[in-house]
């Protein structure tokens, strides 16, 4: 908690960006050295990452590892990472499938290796500062630089509609952005007329509460200011997740990108909007929050069966697991807005989870398609002879993403319906049609590739894994297994972080929300915080930055 | 006591070695595996004696989830029940084991078959040794996973990876039922440990609660243990190897769904109205699959649809309230029935392959150990006296009428008559008369090695003594004052109500028997006396004979309903997905190019249009009026003369 520290977090965000800078020094011809400097970079940014959840304060709900610079004091813009409980998980995840998709990239990419790597690096710098950033422009600065570096991915590596399937992520998810920029306005001059102090810091932003009285009524659904915010939010987050209807971009982009524009899509992409849901929309507007749960529920239990079904139909295998995908992260939805420890926790350990499984997946098929040249379905069958390794770790992803117990999928799956049953019981029962469904498309995808006798002449010669491609499945199949029999280590580091984030939607506006222990100590640092303004919230006494100097002036 | 943990972890080193190093061992692998459920067979009996006297240990080993008010230990639970489940799984699985040496030696996947048979047994031990519902919920999908793995262990036929893709989702179907129990416990009783939750169980809260809790459960027990409507996977789950049909499908985890029905007691005896339903539906099962049996020509579907009706009957017994011995049945039932497909196996394996009963007949000559231990087998299933199935299924028999359901009860009974003809029939088509297969598999025949003849003696051994010397007298026997004590509540309220008295009891006992008898008279009849009368039979009765032989056409049903028609909903779903909610996306992105080709059309005539119509309207009028400019003097006097002379003509006559 202290800004003198050393600033681990950025360490972990521009190491990549420090590889970027290297591999743009480097000849053209020379692959090695750029392969491996990517790897370096990738895996360096991963061992730094390793400290953060072994010094990680699991017993407090403050962000942890702070840093603080003023950048553009004026319109009060902070340079401010932070990391806490929800968004542990989720960098180690991006570390972890960083250097995974290097690796998987070793040997399937030969066009325009330079640029290749430039654009993975920076992707994994942008992504990271997502999740470190608790500042509001910088959040939007590294939401935008995330999307340029997968554009190109998709739009140069990709496959045969690459062009139309890249700029339809990139326009679908900008759309969804800049609603949100509307709303990020919205909060910081209703934060600033409030107070009298203009700032992006999230923190702070946090503290005041945002009217939640009705202003009109439309088709008889009162809106309010907190409401029109929310929505704003929601329209990004919810086209990134991707939720139903906004779903869409997602089987194309999928099926376009390269393997590891598929593994970092599926992994990661998609968590920035459940992870905006639950950083910005479940603190910062409770009553819109509670206010909008029948909906998200609906739509998220549309999601979890509609996908599913799509999914049992489809001939091309990157398009399944994409429409899986919108089944899966249905559920995390569900639990999130079930608004209680088991849904929120759950959904938080299922979107790692999903990021493990749903990213091997993709590894799987990548592996096939290098070997093949195709993602149809109808072209393979029978390979369990040929490639038994392969044929083993399938299964194992397999089972994991259908939630199979012992394994990290129905940890989530299994907490997130508890935590919706706890609700209401009708919205697990139907929720849980949905492992049905998922069994059923799942074996029967496993079934068409790997069972059966090998007809098709052209997979008869496939050979099976080599150790390079070993590396990149069997630490996720590891992670698989820790996570489905030992979840502790995972759940007890986001249990605080999530317990504020319910007091805060439980207790509402309302001052009785206690503050932490920590917080007096906070205070004593820095005097001039501990002035309350007219509605501002105790609780939300969590990080020392106040006390820099270029605050904006009030 | 705590060395019970080695009985589920010696499986499960065997899985890791099998696992990682099978393409090494190949050949030896068995010598992992064997020993492996060996020594887990051998520790269970040492916790077993350590047991005897009633000792009891709940040992939490870690806590495995632990979420806000949700907790869940990964932990063991020892008690009579799980003891007596814990042999049968330990002791069958070792017998199957040293079976399955023989059985498997030739096939190309051995490591992988042993690998897949010890994490059965680990996932089984899990599962009958957790002490809370979902550790249970664990072994219970884990050992429909391995049932997956083992039916299409021969995954190049299609059949066989069909079959298993079926088992696991119809097994799913009573997952998600079971899932939705184990919420409801956990939401009623805040917790999902046995311990906890039978203490919290409290008849205050109204029996509508445990009846919805106890259905959902039985929903998973239906799925798993192949009841009506669920149980459609289990005879498609005979394309598996032999010893996998005995291990899985008979002995141990089809039975499963009884167990968790006995272990969740304390549950069921407060909701009268699920009894109810799971003795209707064990005994409408029972009756339902022993008359498919009658008429099928597979000898395992023979086998596998009988071990559908003695799952029946547990859950019969179970619904009675007869609980203890609803376990004995099952205990019993595991010995012979495990016998049964194994006998199966030795003579298909003896005729490479063939499983058509038609092509049998005359073994008992070339397969004496197989013959005898099957027809030890056959006469326990069917019920006659001394052997172990008749002690148990009359004590099935017994209880539903002295807890007053009739009607089951009666069911019961024509299942006993029906199984007995059905076994008989079996066997005589199988060992007796002569041999239809032709001359060149006649050559062929032979008696099975020893490493598969000896399990069968073994089990045969057991499938007779079993029931006397642990049954006798009925509800009294050593198996009863081991495990009976654990559902005292229930022998009490119904024991109580009609205490039968001994003779009652002899004269039930009587009239089953009385009636297998006749079962096995009437196929001798039919099989041996008079061969030609099945065909007439069959002739006269041609609808019933073919709604039987086809199972009542419920695959054909579920078939339609649940695969064809869902895959035409999904296809509709995905047409929609693309049309409308994709076709939205790409509409409005058209709309987008359109409105943009309209502005810039906007922009480049009527925009930019005025500001260059105006430019073009200065500039031609400068270049007409440029035209004046001429320089002639003479014209600009001309001008000015007509101009003069225009302003007097208006002078003049115009505004005068």
């Amino acid at each position: 908690m202290n800004v003198l520290q050393f600033p681990i977090l950025s360490l972990i965000a521009y190491l990549p960006l420090l590889g970027v800078f290297l591999i743009l020094v480097l000849p053209k011809e020379s692959k090695g050295g750029i392969r491996w400097s990517a790897l370096a970079f990738t895996l360096a940014s991963f061992a730094a990452s390793l400290w953060l959840p072994a010094h990680f304060d699991a017993s407090t709900p403050e962000m942890q590892f702070v840093e603080a610079f003023s950048w553009i004091p004026t319109i009060g813009v902070t340079y401010l990472f932070g990391l806490d409980g929800i968004s542990l998980w989720l960098v180690m995840l991006t570390t972890f499938l960083s250097v995974i998709a290097v690796i998987c990239s070793w040997e399937s990419i030969t066009m325009r290796l330079k640029e290749y790597y430039i654009f993975l690096l920076l992707l994994e710098t942008g992504m990271l500062g997502v999740f470190f950033s608790l500042d509001f422009f910088l959040f939007y600065v590294f939401w935008e630089v995330m999307l340029v570096p997968m554009y190109f991915l998709i739009g140069v590596w990709g496959s045969e509609r690459r062009l139309y399937s890249a700029i339809k992520f990139f326009l679908y998810t900008l759309f969804g952005s800049v609603i949100m920029l509307l709303g990020i306005l919205a909060v910081y001059y209703y934060h600033g007329a409030q107070t009298g102090a203009y700032t992006f810091d999230v923190l702070r932003l946090m503290k005041v509460s945002y009217p939640s009285t009705p202003l009109f009524t439309l088709l008889g659904v009162p809106f309010s200011f907190q409401d029109l915010v929310w929505l704003s939010f929601f329209m990004s987050f919810a086209i990134k997740v991707p939720m139903f209807p906004f779903h869409t971009w997602l089987p194309d982009a999928h099926t376009d990108a390269p393997t590891a524009g598929s593994v970092i899509l599926a992994g990661v992409l998609l968590k920035m909007g459940t992870y905006g849901f639950i950083r910005f929309n479940l603190p910062m507007f409770p009553e819109a929050t509670k206010h909008f749960v029948p909906m998200m529920m609906t739509l998220s239990i549309i999601a979890i069966i509609y996908g599913a079904m799509v999914c049992m139909v489809q001939p091309d295998m990157k398009r399944l697991i994409a429409y899986s995908s919108v089944s899966h992260m249905g559920f995390i939805t569900l639990g999130m807005f079930a608004l209680n420890a088991q849904g929120i926790q759950g959904s938080i350990i299922q979107m790692v989870n999903h990021g493990l499984s749903t990213g091997a997946l993709f590894l799987i098929v990548g592996l096939i398609y290098d070997r093949r040249h195709t993602r149809l379905i109808s072209e393979l069958g029978g390979l369990s002879k040929q490639m038994p390794i392969y044929a083993t770790l399938f299964a194992i992803i397999m089972l994991s993403s259908m939630g199979l117990p012992g394994l990290n999928g129905f940890i989530g799956e299994f907490l997130i319906l508890v935590g919706a049953f706890k609700v209401n019981y009708l919205w697990a029962a139907f929720a849980v049609s949905g492992i049905i469904l998922g069994a059923a498309y799942m074996l029967w995808l496993y079934q068409r590739t790997m069972f059966g006798a090998l007809e098709n002449p052209k997979n008869a010669a496939l050979h099976d894994l080599g150790p390079r491609e070993m590396t990149t499945l069997v630490p996720i199949v590891i992670m698989c297994f820790w996570i489905g029999l030992y979840p502790s280590p995972f759940l007890s580091r986001m249990e605080a972080s999530v317990n504020f984030i319910l007091a805060r939607i439980h207790q509402g506006q309302a001052a009785t929300a206690q503050p932490p222990p920590s917080a007096s100590s906070v205070r004593s640092l820095s005097p001039e915080r501990s002035r309350r303004v007219e509605g501002v919230v105790p609780v939300a006494q969590r990080h020392p930055v106040a006390a820099l100097p270029g605050e904006p002036s009030r | 006591m705590k060395l019970v943990l080695l009985v589920p972890l010696l499986p499960l080193v065997g899985v890791l070695i099998n696992g990682l190093f099978g393409a090494k061992i190949r050949g030896r692998a068995h010598l992992v595996a064997v020993s492996a459920s060996g020594l887990s067979c051998l520790v269970a009996f040492l916790v077993f004696f350590q047991a005897a006297g009633g000792r009891v240990l709940d040992w939490d080993l870690y806590s495995w989830l632990k979420v806000g008010d949700f907790r869940v230990p990964v932990g063991i639970l020892v008690d009579p029940l799980s003891v007596v489940m814990m042999l049968v799984v330990t002791f069958v699985g070792f017998l199957i084991h040293v079976y399955s040496i023989g059985y498997m030696h030739d096939d190309r996947s051995y490591a992988r078959f042993f690998t897949y048979l010890n994490l059965f047994m680990f996932s089984m031990l899990v599962l009958v040794l957790a002490n809370n519902y979902l550790l249970m919920f664990l072994g219970w999908e884990g050992v429909g996973l391995c049932s997956y793995l083992l039916i299409g262990f021969w995954y190049e036929k299609k059949s066989a990876a069909d079959a298993g893709k079926k088992a696991f989702i119809v097994n799913r179907i009573g997952d998600a039922g079971f899932l939705l129990g184990l919420f409801l416990i956990w939401s009623v009783f805040g917790s999902l440990k046995y311990s906890e939750v039978f203490k919290a169980v409290d008849p205050a809260l109204g029996t509508g609660i445990y009846t919805a809790i106890t259905l959902l459960l039985f929903v998973g027990a239906m799925g798993k243990s192949a009841q009506l409507p669920l149980y459609v996977w289990l005879p498609d789950a005979m394309e598996g190897p032999t010893p996998v049909s005995a291990l899985i499908h008979a002995a141990t985890m089809v039975t499963a769904g009884v167990y968790m029905v006995a272990r969740s007691s304390p549950l069921f005896d407060l909701a009268p109205f699920s009894l109810e339903v799971v003795a209707w539906v064990g005994a409408l099962t029972a009756v339902f699959s022993a008359t498919i049996a009658l008429v099928q020509n597979d000898i395992k579907r023979v086998v596998a649809y009988s071990t559908i009706s003695q799952l029946g009957y547990m859950f019969l017994g179970a619904g009675a309230g007869a609980y203890a011995s609803a376990i004995f049945h099952l205990g019993t039932h595991a010995f012979f029935k495990a016998l049964l497909f194994l006998g199966a196996g030795s003579v298909i394996h003896s005729l490479h392959g063939e499983q058509d009963i038609r092509k049998m007949g005359g073994l008992w000559k070339a397969m004496p150990i197989t013959a005898w231990t099957f027809l030890l087998a056959s006469l326990a299933n069917a019920g006659i006296f001394p052997l172990a199935g008749f002690w148990s299924k009359d004590e099935i028999l017994f209880n539903t009428f002295k807890h007053g359901m009739t009607v089951p009860w009666l069911l019961g009974l024509i299942g006993a008559f029906l199984t007995a003809f059905y076994m008989f029939r079996l066997f005589f088509l199988v060992f007796a008369g002569r041999f239809r297969g032709g001359a060149h598999a006649a050559q062929h025949l032979h008696e099975s090695p020893p490493n598969m003849a000896y399990p069968l003696v073994v089990l045969a051994f057991f499938s007779v003594t079993v029931g006397l010397v642990f049954g006798f007298p009925p509800d009294h026997g050593i198996y009863h004052r081991f495990v009976a004590p654990m559902f005292e509540a229930v022998h009490e309220a119904a024991g109580k109500a009609a205490h039968a008295s001994l003779s009652s009891e002899v004269s039930m006992a009587g009239l089953s028997l009385t009636i297998a008898l006749l079962g096995v008279l009437l196929a001798y009849q039919f099989y041996m006396k008079k061969p030609e009368l099945p065909g007439l039979l069959a002739n006269r009765m041609r609808g019933v004979y073919a709604l039987l032989l086809n199972k009542y056409w419920v695959d054909e049903l579920y078939q339609a309903i649940f695969v064809n028609f869902g895959k035409r909903v999904c296809a509709f779903l995905w047409g929609v997905d693309a049309g409308v909610v994709d076709g939205a996306v790409n509409r409005s992105s058209w709309l987008t190019v359109r409105l943009s080709f309209l502005s810039a059309w906007n922009d480049l005539k009527i925009v930019d249009g005025m500001v260059n119509s105006i430019a073009d309207l200065i500039q031609g009028g400068s270049l007409n009026l440029r035209r004046l400019q001429t320089g002639i003097v003479q014209n600009y006097i001309l001008a000015m003369s007509l101009g003069i002379l225009g302003m007097l003509v208006l002078y003049l006559f115009v505004f005068r």
